[in-house]
């Protein structure tokens, strides 16, 4: 008798593990971002865009993630 | 979720757990299959656009109004904030309208997920992401071929600033995140947040109608829980919706000003 039997797909452990990357990637993105307005306040604006850039480029890992899991799940 | 509402009330045992097939929602009228709640919202949304901004500036004034302000500080903040900022102050102004358009459209269609009896946005649905991603990669490779010349801008594209014995490495590098990536991961990062968005308020609504129907009087009480953490992921869903509009707006502007940058 297995008590400690895990039923369900192994892509929601593989999501996990895919999330570990941009999830250390979104928070140096971050914080460079404020690092860089402690250090110059008036540098805020001008590099918003690159904060936003940086954060979505770095993110789309952990989004494949979820969409392959989705797609892989079932093969 | 309306299908899934629907059952709820139906069956004493709600459908757990969510999934892919939440996502295709049934035909409305039978003889039209395509005719969806996805696509009755998507004209809802470009109808509601047009008619703001045609009502608002129908008599503009010196001194605006309040309706002619929202629409021109909505315009004024994607052409001075998104356009001039990223593909610069002169060539800026010509993509300030398509990209205004872009942003507003989609920020109407994902505030539509959390919107009480639409409550899912079209973009969780592939196939319009994809087809915006289609027409911002069409609108750079025309916009850098047009500048540079089909021979010119493959070699922008291809051709990074290197040594030469690093090119037969970067090349391929470049080819394919010029051509595959950046369509793809454009249409994905806006389909997958808003997937991966109503999931959660799936999981987290019905998982309370779960709990609460469960037979052990322990598990009961944390069904509370689940609905309050429902109503914190709507509040992070308006979130979403404003950053990954403004996301995808950005980065076509940014393709944009890449297919224009001199050659190296």
């Amino acid at each position: 008798m297995d008590t400690l039997a895990v039923t369900g797909s192994l892509s929601s452990i593989g999501y996990g593990l895919a999330a570990i990357g941009p999830g250390i990637g979104v928070a140096l993105v971050f914080a460079a971002y404020i690092q860089s307005v402690a250090r110059q306040p008036e540098s805020a604006g001008l590099t918003r865009t690159y904060l936003f850039l940086g954060f979505a480029i770095v993110e789309a890992l952990a989004l494949f993630g979820i969409a392959f899991g989705f797609v892989w799940a079932t093969g | 979720m309306v299908s899934g509402q629907v059952s709820l009330l139906a069956d004493a045992r709600p459908p757990f757990p969510p999934g892919v097939g939440d996502f295709f929602l049934p035909g409305i009228a039978g003889a039209y299959p395509w005719l969806t709640k996805f696509t009755l919202m998507v004209w809802f949304a470009v109808a509601l656009i047009i008619l703001f901004f045609l009502v608002s500036y129908r008599k503009p004034q010196l001194v605006p109004t309040k309706s002619q302000w929202l629409a021109e500080s909505m315009y004024g903040f994607i052409r001075d904030g998104v356009a001039k900022e990223v593909i610069g102050a002169r060539d800026g102004l010509r993509f300030a309208p398509y990209l205004a358009s872009l942003f507003l459209f989609l920020l109407v269609t994902n505030v539509f997920g959390i919107i009480p009896f639409l409550q899912i946005s079209p973009n969780a649905h592939i196939a319009f992401p994809a087809t915006l991603a289609i027409l911002s990669y069409i609108l750079y490779l025309a916009v850098g071929v047009r500048k540079h010349g089909l021979v010119g801008y493959f070699k922008l594209a291809a051709i990074p600033p290197a040594p030469g014995y690093l090119l037969p490495l970067l090349i391929p590098i470049e080819l394919v995140q010029n051509f595959i990536t950046r369509p793809v991961t454009l249409a994905l990062r806006l389909f997958a947040n808003m997937f991966a968005g109503h999931l959660l308020l799936l999981v987290f609504t019905l998982g309370g109608f779960v709990l609460a129907t469960s037979s052990s009087g322990l598990i009961k009480t944390f069904s509370p829980f689940s609905f309050l953490m429902a109503i914190v992921i709507t509040l992070f869903e308006l979130f979403v919706a404003a950053l990954q509009a403004y996301v995808f707006t950005i980065l076509t502007a940014s393709y944009v000003e890449s297919s224009l940058a001199e050659s190296h």
